[in-house]
């Protein structure tokens, strides 16, 4: 009797199981947030006139309907993948690098410097561009790092104003003689062929898009390296042990500012990155910009669709490179692509409270359980 | 001191009848009864988790009981709130102060009940009334002076300033002698007389035996959230209301072998530190330590001794002085340093210091030496030592409910996380073991089990500082009682010799001689 | 001579312009962070609160009321921020990252709804905009003039600093939510309504906020622009840390940066050093100030942490 039922309960249990296994995961309320942030720019689309069924089908037609357009959403997302692992990182330390903004605008400057004033072969070009790049985004956040550990300054409010600091300063740089392009406008010169990192031309060719680049690869390696130092090295045990419960580190011997030192900067590098990348695969120039661009404030949304998983940034990552592409493309039909800020900010919210979704969820399944 | 009684067995003043209260599936109060008269000091007795506080909360309208009903000076009440508590009559003291610490002591006495005068609130008329009561229950306190500014004591007597100040009649008093010396505790016993002698009632919760003998009427226990037993006090021995409160004979001797203390292992010498205030703390202090002794410090909490254990194990930075450990000077060392030359610690704070809550017990087990192999290799963590490492821990000290050591710490029970502290800083086998509040918060079973650690570290000629607010434990313990007063040594006792009169009396500043005079 | 006492007007009549917006954001900060919850949506509250005002501004003509709704749409999403903050105990950073989306989003979305797909909002005639003072009382370009011929919603400003002084170390609600941001369980023991008094603060921090950003386009800009706000609101917040968490100190800081701007003014004027840079001087000093400073700033005890009542 006990036997016969045996296999039927495990069966159930592993069900039960899965089910409740599900429920703890994190992806499961990214999923209930996305929704109730495309239910609320819908009903803004709604309000303003539009239909929100023909908006969304128009973002995602923009999105799918041709291999080229798919090219260009990994593309958009490359640098967020960049920011968003840049942000991840931070935040398994207890940081909140809201100055990835900063961080990737010093990376790309450094790497226009170099692509533009320095003369060298192609690939060597490269490296010393992404080199140029890391160094600038780890000087700007460790100076950050610094002014938190040695003067106890918030964090969160330094990074805001190098930020600001950073976006007047590519402005600047952008405007000198050595790096205007005369006539072009309020724009850099373009940056030199070698330093550029896009496909070979014949693939180009093939996959009908020009700025299809070397980035995302990247993007990649950078995520899985990520994820191998927060899970199987010292280092990584260090940074979640000083994120999760600094007394505790002190206590157990982790220099805890040493840490957050190279935790920063590490994080700075990886941002810094993200506007290398951007800048060698797709603008290839920058220009001079009357607000920020956002790619530091994306990538903290990035990571948080992707609860800080290294692994995880690189799909959200690539959904918000979509968004962001398909969304440029609502203005073909008089939609306001601001739709998107309104999605994503939605997005953000409802992940700070998904918690609230859990206890509900969670006490529902008991309640029922009970009975 | 004498024991007046003022009770009034004709008003009843608090009816709790048939109380349960459920956290989820945990059951925190299983129909307990409870009936106090008007005038009474009624003491509630039980171990720490028995259900004490929880009946209180309900009382003071903090939690709502899941079933019984409760009466007030004989009218049937559905408390709802704090607020309705106050207008009850009733009031709370809380263990843990709830004070505002920037406020002056008047308008912490006046929050949540403010007098007003043309919208704006009337700090003069506070400030009075606050003055008339304090004389009026022979309380001192000074109106103006900011919380953070004055000594224990005193804040524990603006916190019944302010429960005098709403009007109340009925007091819950929870463990209010938790970090006081005893002659403030006489104080308090005092204050507790005049307030009964004005008519007031008295709520009195505690695990300590003599308070009880020595200022209640009567008192109930409990045990496990069961209700055991309500009982006229001058009737029973502090046997007889231990044994109720844990449920058997409780044996408060512990087992030690003879032995001869050793070579030094630790010896402090003229340490000053300041406290995060910047007020100077430790003001000259030595201490040694030998192989085979327990030394127990003793002392009220706030005289130096976490600044001195923060130092100790590289949490803090002194100001000058020696911390002379295996013939290096190691003040001012970090964490780091202390532990490889030879010091481990039971951290004070469980769950702010000892663990990372978050990470697994494996992940626990090597906070000191994950950078050390076997356990790590150029960098990269080796999974496999640390869960072997773990598992075996985990088997020999007895840690349940620890999947082998895959669990997350934070999902383990208060002794059990405690346990894998002591598992980790016994296996580091360090000569010197600084034990801080080792059984704060922990029910008998396991303080017998930290209490055999700490005594077997001891047998194992290891070098054992005791640092705690129990003075029961350090007398039970220490082979050397050393009391810590305002940041310096004031006098030491053999462990064997102690008298807790004594002991008190250094612990409030007195010296040795007067105190045996 | 003359040029310097014409300078120092200037100068003046620069940073009495520059300071409101930073000095309603500061006082909205201020509530918030005193009651214990952290507000970065600040500078998003602002953005929202410039557009309401100048689209209702363009479309009533009532410069006054159009002031009012900037306060009323910031209030709004602090409500949202008090939601989810104090009732669900979000994270309130994360909180206030996605107000810092969503508020600018919604202005820019609604701007392109109502004004042709334009993320600008039509400018605004003087009648349009908030009123000076002394208007015609001194000779134009005159000392006095620069200096006393304001906006009467900056004279407000500085009103509303004492007004709060007031509640804040006056009145029964300020002493109950200066404790509520240390200790607010101990509130709640004495019968105080933690959760009330925190829903009250963040509300009125958002109102001051979106009056701040209305400030900025019924006076200074004219119009509202995505790039209006450009980080002020986040300057606010450095403000208040600086200024130790009172509104007076708040504005005495709020001053200084607006000292900054006009000091922007005159530097700019002859064009010697790149705008770019002069543009990063409140940042920089933000910077410093903060290094020379800020270990002496307290920060409320139970800042940043949401409370859980008892069950």
């Amino acid at each position: 009797m006990k036997h016969k039922n045996n296999n039927n309960m495990a069966s159930q249990n592993i069900l039960k199981n899965t089910a409740q296994g599900l429920l703890h995961q994190n992806a499961l309320y990214t999923v209930i947030a996305i929704f109730f942030g495309f239910v609320v720019g819908g009903i803004f689309l709604w309000a303003a006139g539009f239909s929100p069924f023909e908006a969304y089908a128009k973002l995602f037609s923009s999105v799918f309907s041709r291999p080229k357009y798919l090219i260009w959403s990994v593309i958009y997302a490359t640098p967020l993948i960049f920011t968003g692992l840049s942000v991840a990182f931070s935040y398994k330390m207890g940081v909140f690098n809201i100055g990835a903004e900063g961080q990737f605008v010093v990376g790309s400057l450094a790497a226009l410097c170099v692509a533009i004033l320095v003369d060298a072969p192609p690939f060597v070009h490269v490296i010393l561009c992404m080199l140029a790049a890391v160094a600038a985004g780890m000087v700007w956040s460790f100076l950050v790092a610094v002014l938190r550990v040695r003067f106890g300054i918030n964090e969160v409010l330094s990074f805001i104003m190098f930020n600001w600091i950073a976006f007047y300063l590519s402005n600047y740089v952008v405007n000198t003689t050595a790096i205007h392009k005369v006539g072009g406008g309020e724009a850099s010169k373009d940056i030199r062929e070698s330093a550029r990192i896009l496909l070979p031309q014949s693939l180009l060719n093939i996959l009908k898009n020009d700025k299809a680049n070397y980035g995302i690869f990247l993007a990649i390696i950078a995520a899985v390296a990520i994820w191998f130092i927060l899970t199987k090295t010292t280092l990584g045990y260090k940074v979640q042990a000083v994120g999760l419960n600094p007394h505790a580190a002190k206590y157990g011997g982790i220099n805890s500012n040493k840490t957050m030192y190279i935790a920063m900067s590490l994080s700075g590098a990886l941002a810094a990155l993200g506007g290398a990348v951007q800048l060698m695969g797709n603008s290839m120039r920058i220009s001079q910009f009357a607000g920020q661009e956002g790619f530091g404030f994306q990538g903290i949304t990035v990571a948080l669709i992707a609860s800080s998983h290294p692994i995880g940034c690189i799909f959200a990552g690539l959904f918000y490179g979509a968004m962001k592409y398909g969304g440029s493309k609502l203005n073909l039909i008089d939609a306001p692509t601001e739709v998107v800020d309104i999605i994503m900010g939605t997005i953000v919210l409802f992940i700070a409270i998904s918690h609230v979704f859990r206890y509900l969820i969670t006490r529902r399944l008991k309640k029922k359980e009970d009975k | 001191m004498e024991k007046t009684s003022h009770i009034d067995s004709s008003v009843v003043a608090v009816q709790m009848t048939d109380i349960v209260k459920k956290f989820g599936n945990f059951v925190a109060n299983d129909h307990i009864n409870l009936t106090v008269y008007k005038g009474e000091v009624h003491a509630i007795l039980g171990e720490n988790g028995a259900g004490k506080s929880t009946l209180m909360n309900i009382l003071y309208g903090l939690y709502k009981p899941t079933s019984g009903s409760i009466s007030i000076f004989g009218s049937p009440v559905n408390i709802e709130n704090p607020r309705h508590a106050i207008e009850l009559g009733i009031g709370m003291v809380h263990q843990h102060f709830m004070l505002v610490e920037p406020f002056t002591v008047t308008e912490n006495i006046i929050l949540g009940m403010e007098p007003t005068k043309n919208m704006t609130v009337d700090i003069k008329k506070a400030r009075r009334q606050v003055l008339e009561l304090s004389e009026r229950y022979g309380m001192h306190v000074d109106p103006d002076a900011k919380i953070e500014d004055i000594s224990v004591g005193m804040q524990q007597r603006v916190e019944i300033l302010k429960v005098l100040y709403r009007g109340a009649n009925i007091l819950i008093l929870d463990e209010p002698t938790a970090s006081l010396t005893p002659q403030e505790i006489e104080e308090l016993i005092n204050i507790i007389h005049n307030l009964t002698a004005d008519g007031k009632t008295v709520i009195l919760i505690t695990h300590k035996l003599k308070e009880i003998k020595a200022s209640a009427d009567r008192c109930t226990i409990i045990r496990q959230g069961k209700y055991i037993n309500t009982v006229d006090v001058e009737a029973v021995s502090e046997n007889d209301l231990a044994s109720m409160m844990v449920g058997r004979d409780v044996q408060f001797v512990v087992d030690k072998k003879p032995i001869e203390p050793g070579e030094v292992i630790i010896d402090i010498q003229n340490l000053r530190a300041k406290d995060y205030r910047g007020v100077e703390v430790l003001k000259g202090l030595n201490l040694k330590v030998r192989r085979g002794e327990i030394v127990g410090l003793a002392g009220v909490d706030g005289n130096g001794q976490t600044e001195l254990v923060e130092i100790l194990t590289g949490l803090r930075k002194g100001e000058s002085g020696k911390v002379i450990i295996g013939g290096k000077d190691l003040f001012n060392a970090d964490a780091h340093t202390l532990f490889d030359n030879g010091v481990s610690s039971i951290p004070a704070d469980r769950q702010k210091h000892g663990l990372v809550l978050e990470y697994s017990i494996a992940y626990n087990m090597v906070l000191q030496n994950y950078e050390r192999p076997p356990f790590s290799k150029r960098g990269i963590l080796k999974k496999d030592a640390i869960n072997k490492h773990a598992a075996e821990l985990v088997e020999k000290f007895d840690v349940r409910g620890a999947d082998g050591g895959t669990k997350e710490v934070g999902k383990l029970s208060g002794g059990n996380q405690q346990k894998v502290i002591i598992a980790r800083e016994v296996t580091n086998d360090k000569d010197l073991l600084i034990a801080v509040n080792p059984t704060r918060g922990l029910d008998v079973g396991a303080i017998e089990f930290v209490h055999r650690y700490i005594v077997e570290q001891r047998n194992k000629n290891k070098a054992v500082l005791l640092v705690s607010f129990e003075l029961d434990e350090i007398m039970s313990l220490s082979d050397r009682i050393e009391v810590i007063y305002s940041g310096n040594i004031v006098g030491s006792v053999p462990g064997d010799k102690a008298d807790e009169k004594v002991l008190g009396l250094m612990m409030a500043g007195g010296t040795k001689n007067e105190a045996q005079e | 001579m003359d040029e310097l006492i014409k300078n120092l007007g200037l100068v003046i009549n620069a940073t009495l312009i520059a300071t409101p917006p930073l000095l309603y954001a500061a006082l909205g900060s201020t509530f918030s962070e005193r009651s214990g919850v952290i507000n970065i949506g600040i500078e998003g509250m602002m953005t929202i609160g410039a557009f309401v005002g100048a689209a209702v501004a363009h479309f009533t003509g009532n410069a006054w009321l159009a002031f009012l709704c900037g306060g009323l749409v910031g209030a709004l999403f602090g409500l949202i921020h008090a939601i989810a903050c104090v009732s669900f105990g979000a994270d309130q950073t994360i909180s206030g990252t996605a107000i810092n989306f969503l508020a600018p989003g919604v202005a820019i979305f609604v701007c392109k709804a109502l004004f042709a797909q334009s993320s600008n909002t039509p400018p605004l005639d003087t009648v349009q905009k908030l009123p000076k003072l002394f208007n015609g009382v001194f000779e134009v370009g005159s000392f006095w003039n620069n200096v006393l011929n304001t906006y009467v919603a900056t004279y407000l400003g500085f009103v509303a600093v004492a007004i709060v002084w007031f509640i804040f170390y006056k009145t029964k609600f300020g002493m109950r939510l200066r404790a509520v941001g240390e200790h607010p369980k101990a509130c709640e023991t004495q019968g105080i309504n933690v959760f009330r008094i925190r829903y009250v603060a963040v509300i009125a921090s958002g109102f001051f906020a979106g009056l701040g950003g209305a400030y900025v386009t019924l006076c200074t800009v004219s119009q509202f622009r995505p790039e209006v706000i450009v980080g002020q609101g986040f300057i606010a917040i450095a403000a208040v840390i600086f200024g130790k968490f009172t509104p007076h100190g708040a504005m005495g800081a709020c001053l200084l940066f607006g000292l900054c701007n006009g000091l922007k003014v005159l530097l700019g004027s002859g064009n010697v050093i790149s705008p770019n840079l002069i543009s990063m001087i409140p940042y920089v000093v933000t910077i410093i100030t903060l290094v020379l400073f800020v270990g002496k700033s307290r920060v409320p005890a139970a800042s940043g942490k949401p409370y859980v009542k008892q069950k």
